[in-house]
């Protein structure tokens, strides 16, 4: 680390989020320096502690559970009951030490609780804030509750994976919740740079599931231009034949594409078939998409018999596009994420030593990194009313007996 | 809330949505392309919008010098390029940064700009298998699969929006730009949300379960996904807890309005059915009427019903069904912009609404036909 503070040092960060969509926010902007307290409560924890796994030894416990890990490291831990009034004055004024809030509620729950942008902003003009739902803040559907796995389908995502004439396909998780946590980020951000210049704050409401339709503009461009309906097609694309998943040895995979005559040259010579682009049927693209079987079932008797690392490095130094599909597993060994130190080991004080993502990004001059485990309900509770908002040890205490922390 | 931050864009389709996010919240983004690159296709012309465009030939040292003297004068410079490459020479920080110290160079990459895989190509497919998503889906004993619309292109493009925008924060402070370095691999790794956590902490690796849930059921039982309804297929899943038992209870309410034959759901309290304790027996007993009655009813009759009886589930949209949801126009969320030829093309309006409102796109069309002296751009 070089001896510069981090690019976010020095910002604010509360939030009133759970699961995925508004703790991923957070977690990007902590390994960028931003002091990221999240807010739950021990009447409700955030509900990726306790109802999915996985857990340390299998059992789900409230400090123990690896899913919240994965998107809480690096930040502050507190808790404050919202239904108390001496909490939500706390979490007031914790909003008003902060210079981003982030929530994730169902459209209209913060602002019962006092915690809307405009009750908020009347202290802190400056505020950023940005509430992340399913389907936006307004419309007719706007107070639908929804998880983000089911969301995707109704975004078109699953609906575009899968064997062409099958049924959709399950995508991992609630992955249009990080599409919008990505874009979230990127909104704070720029609202951040607006502030320097203008000293306003700014209200972003964002929808989820418009936040993933860019993810298919193009297709819905598309769709808008000529009529075409995007179809899922397994692994074929319009463009570049062979273009698909190869079965290896010892179980694995590899993945591999062709977009020229060149490349399906190159891959032809690497695997023994030097006459195949010769071979008046493979000369064109159009001839490779008809003769696909005969292409797959010649790559795929090449690849049986390697593993998928020496296959697709042996491709690679070929010049032809390939990887190995990398199982979760290999994730932590592939060298290239290894080199990159992807992988963060942190020792949690339940789950112990384990490790966390880091960002896809480096900054050359002032790198992110995972600085601290994931917290533990309420753990920073005295650094952060004590330290940060700076409460005498005899408000503190009362607050408590007032039930502010429960 | 990025008026007056000017971005050359020098990006392929690896890097195309960073500076349509970074447009759409207001930044002036200069689209570099060839003179004979095609601009035609959907996918180009989805992801440059709000961009103006500059034909440059980077390859003639005319256009190499057009780009060093926008570089003087630009905040952000995003890149896409292999290391190790001509290309990639164009893009050097070190020498970019002595002309303008306060440039900040994003650099999106298949696998980031050094390191072992450095060199290597890779187009979607290699991507999405490298981070790990095609591993996640597709049935369990068949091919990995990758999503038909190119994904982690937009997995990179929108964490190098992140980026840019993280190394702005550093530069209000330092005065100094910097290169941030954006990996194609590792931004698609954020598609997996939490699966890497189960090789970590329980040594399991989650794999595919192509249109099935399972690991929720202590017998081992999986349950439906996907179910085909008349015209098409509608997600769905027989959850318990609170939201779970809500949406069985309606879902009942539901088929009994309609006649349909309940079956072994009349023999199951839906307010309390747990689904961790079903076996595989009980749970297709269950779905077999739900199927049934699925079959009866369209994507539309779902997802109104289900949001009028606050069920989880959606229907398996296509994107001809999303151009048509009343929540979407509700929302001003498609915007129309001219086009050649005076048509109006339909596209996704900007990603977030901000302080009431969305901000509007802008038609460069008019730079197509006659690009702006780059002078304009200064």
């Amino acid at each position: 680390m070089s001896g510069s503070p981090q690019a976010l040092a020095g910002i604010g960060v509360v939030e009133f989020g759970s699961y995925a969509a508004g703790p991923h926010v957070g977690k990007m902007l902590a390994n960028f320096g931003a002091t990221v307290v999240h807010v739950e409560s021990f009447a409700r924890p955030d509900g990726f502690r306790m109802q999915y796994p996985p857990y340390k030894d299998g059992k789900p416990g409230i400090n123990g559970g690896g899913c919240f890990a994965y998107f809480n490291d690096s930040k502050l831990g507190v808790t404050l009951d919202l239904k108390n009034p001496h909490g939500r004055k706390l979490a007031r004024e914790l909003c008003a030490w902060g210079d981003i809030v982030i929530e994730n509620m169902r459209p209209g729950v913060i602002g019962r609780l006092g915690l809307g942008y405009d009750a908020l902003k009347a202290d802190h003009p400056g505020l950023i804030m940005l509430s992340t739902c399913n389907m936006g803040q307004t419309g007719p559907r706007a107070d639908t509750p929804g998880f983000g796995s089911q969301l995707t389908a109704l975004a078109g995502i699953c609906g575009l994976t899968g064997e062409r004439g099958g049924p959709p396909t399950v995508l991992y998780g609630p992955y249009i919740d990080f599409i919008a946590s990505t874009l979230g980020a990127v909104a704070v951000l720029a609202a951040l740079e607006r502030r320097r210049r203008s000293s306003s704050g700014a209200y972003i409401d964002l929808s989820q599931y418009e936040a993933g339709l860019l993810f298919l503009a193009g297709p819905l461009l598309e769709y808008h231009r000529s009529g075409r309906v995007a179809e899922r097609s397994s692994n074929d694309d319009p463009h570049a034949a062979p273009h698909g998943a190869y079965r290896c040895a010892s179980g694995g995979w590899i993945a591999l594409s062709c977009w020229s005559d060149e490349e399906f040259g190159r891959l032809a010579a690497a695997i023994g078939r030097p006459e195949w682009p010769r071979e008046a049927r493979f000369r064109t693209l159009a001839g490779r998409k008809s003769a696909a079987a005969a292409i797959d079932s010649g790559i795929g008797a090449w690849t049986r018999e390697r593993e998928a690392a020496a296959a697709a490095a042996l491709l690679q130094r070929a010049g032809v596009r390939a990887h190995p599909v990398n199982t979760m597993a290999d994730l932590f060994t592939d060298p290239q994420l290894t080199f990159r130190r992807h992988w963060s080991r942190q020792r949690h004080p339940v789950i112990g030593e384990h490790s966390y993502c880091g960002p896809a990004f480096q900054l050359t001059e002032t790198p992110g990194e995972v600085k601290s485990p994931a917290p533990l309900l309420g753990a920073d509770n005295d650094r952060v009313f004590r330290g940060i908002l700076g409460l005498s040890e005899a408000d503190y205490a009362s607050m408590r007996e007032a039930g502010a922390f429960a | 809330m990025l008026k007056g931050v000017l971005v050359l864009d020098c990006t392929d389709r690896l890097g195309w949505l960073a500076g349509r996010l970074l447009a759409d919240l207001g930044a002036d983004v200069a689209k570099i392309e060839k003179p004979d690159a095609e601009i035609d296709t959907s996918d180009w012309r989805s992801l440059n919008l709000n961009k103006r465009l500059v034909r440059l030939d980077l390859g003639e040292s005319a256009g190499r010098r057009e780009l060093e003297r926008l570089a003087a004068v630009a905040d952000i410079l995003l890149a896409t390029f292999t290391p190790g490459t001509p290309q990639a020479a164009l893009f050097d920080y070190a020498r970019l940064s002595a002309v303008n110290p306060r440039l900040i160079l994003v650099a999106i990459t298949p696998f980031g700009l050094t390191g072992p895989k450095a060199d290597w190509i890779a187009s979607d497919l290699e991507l999405m298998a490298a981070g790990g998503a095609m591993s996640l889906a597709g049935e369990p004993d068949g091919v990995p699969l990758r999503v038909s619309a190119p994904q982690s292109y937009a997995w990179a493009g929108a964490q190098a929006a992140v980026g840019a925008l993280t190394a702005l924060a550093a530069r209000a402070r330092t005065g100094r730009g910097q290169c941030v370095d954006v990996s194609a691999q590792a931004a698609t790794i954020v598609a997996l949300s939490h699966a890497p956590a189960f090789v970590d902490i329980e040594g399991t690796t989650p794999t595919r379960a192509g249109a099935f849930m399972t690991g929720r059921s202590v017998k081992g039982a999986r349950f439906r996904v996907f179910w085909p309804c008349r015209d098409g297929f509608l997600n769905f899943i027989l959850y318990g807890g609170v939201a779970g038992n809500r949406t069985n209870t309606q879902l009942v309410a539901w088929m009994r309005e309609c006649g349909a034959p309940l079956g072994a759901l009349s023999g199951i309290d839906p307010a309390r059915w747990d689904p961790t304790l079903a076996t595989q027996a009980e749970v297709d007993a269950l779905e077999a009427p739900i199927a049934a009655f699925f079959s009866s009813i369209t994507k539309r009759e779902f997802l109104e019903q289900a949001h009028r009886r606050e069920m989880l589930g959606y229907p398996v949209s296509t994107v001809a069904d999303i151009a048509e949801d009343p929540q979407l126009a509700a929302r001003g969320f498609w915007q129309d912009v001219a086009a050649a030829g005076g048509r109006l093309e339909r596209h996704c309006g900007c990603f977030a609404v901000i302080d009431g409102e969305r901000p509007a796109l802008v038609s460069r069309e008019d730079a197509r036909a006659d690009a702006p002296r780059a002078a304009e751009l200064t």
